[in-house]
């Protein structure tokens, strides 16, 4: 498990290096990653710049999220882009680098991402709609340094938080 | 006829709005536009209303608002029309440490461009300094250029800046 940067921090705002998803520092980097996100009550998304590595990989897991309409899974990616988006709607957004703050945020309703697989390299193209959608863009903009705060909506579009999930207990079942 | 802008500002109670605002009622002052909102905790309320009474005719009638923990002023304004905007809207996104002169810099910056602020919000969250401006922009200003000088004196502050066209309301 890793400590989450926050901001204000520089290398949230780095642009995130290629990388080669075979290097074994990046596939632990990957397992880090689903574990702090695992282990992050409410965390559907951690992005490596957000554990002070500005490279590009990032797991994303939204199973489950009542915003969720296709779901894959567990999503872990290396090198990932965009590569077709549509469909914007706004969007009410958190992140566990600026814990006291919300967004609205347009996103891509509709959207398909290529990337890496960890360890194997393999190129795999993901096509997803909703939330899954939103947390990917999401993701992808902490891999080129950006916050959900250089994307909202306007001068009154940013929040104080109003719902804080307790720290989920490690040795709970 | 006056129009009155009217300031309330101090600590916050349940009830401030409600006052005011049947303070202004029985003086016959229409309520148009308002703007309140929790700053540092603190309630923070502007207004215009317009209507017969004058400046000081509102103030007294107010002054029960006033009770040690509550500033008020009523000032009488000239009714402004409805300008158009100059060109497009922009936003201004800047989130970084907390520091002296991130304001007046970067607005500085903006203003040296033309560009005029219609909004703003700036927020202390910790350490962090959240400051988002809304921006009309005429037509004849470089947008390239305006960009890299809030590029510049961000980079100085040691902030992160973006500017942003910001889509126009067509429904």
């Amino acid at each position: 498990m890793l400590d989450v940067v926050r901001a204000p921090s520089h290398v949230l705002s780095a642009s995130g290096l290629e990388v080669d998803p075979s290097d074994p520092v990046i596939v632990q980097l990957c397992a880090d990653l689903v574990a702090t996100m695992r282990i992050s009550p409410g965390c559907v998304g951690l992005a490596a710049p957000q554990v002070g590595q500005a490279a590009q990989v990032f797991c994303v897991d939204v199973s489950g999220h009542p915003k969720a309409r296709i779901s894959h899974g567990l999503i872990v990616l290396a090198n990932a882009e965009i590569v077709e988006a549509s469909r914007n709607e706004k969007g009410r957004e958190g992140c566990m680098s600026v814990p006291d703050l919300t967004g609205d945020v347009r996103r891509a309703a509709k959207i398909t991402v290529v990337g890496q697989l960890p360890l194997s390299g393999e190129r795999v193209l993901i096509t997803t709609d909703a939330f899954e959608a939103r947390a990917l863009q999401h993701e992808i903009d902490h891999c080129n340094g950006m916050l959900f705060l250089d994307r909202v909506t306007g001068a009154h579009a940013v929040f104080p938080r109003k719902v804080y999930l307790e720290p989920r207990d490690p040795l709970a079942p | 006829m006056t129009s009155l802008a009217i300031t309330v500002v101090g600590h916050d109670r349940p009830g401030i709005v409600a006052q005011a605002a049947e303070v202004l009622s029985g003086c016959g002052m229409n309520l148009e536009d308002s703007s309140m909102t929790l700053l540092r905790g603190h309630f923070a309320m502007t207004l215009i209303c317009a209507g017969d009474a004058d400046a000081a005719q509102v103030e007294a009638a107010l002054q029960p608002l006033v009770n040690g923990s509550l500033d008020v002023t009523v000032r009488e304004v000239p009714e402004e029309p409805d300008r158009p905007t100059l060109g497009s809207t922009y936003l201004v996104t800047v989130h970084g440490a907390d520091r002296l002169g991130i304001v007046a810099r970067l607005a500085a910056v903006i203003a040296d461009a033309g560009g005029n602020i219609t909004d703003l919000t700036t927020r202390l969250s910790g350490t962090l300094y959240v400051l988002l401006a809304e921006v009309d922009v005429p037509q004849s200003t470089d947008i390239e250029a305006l960009q890299a000088r809030l590029a510049d004196v961000s980079a100085e502050l040691g902030v992160d800046c973006t500017l942003r066209l910001l889509e126009n309301d067509q429904l």
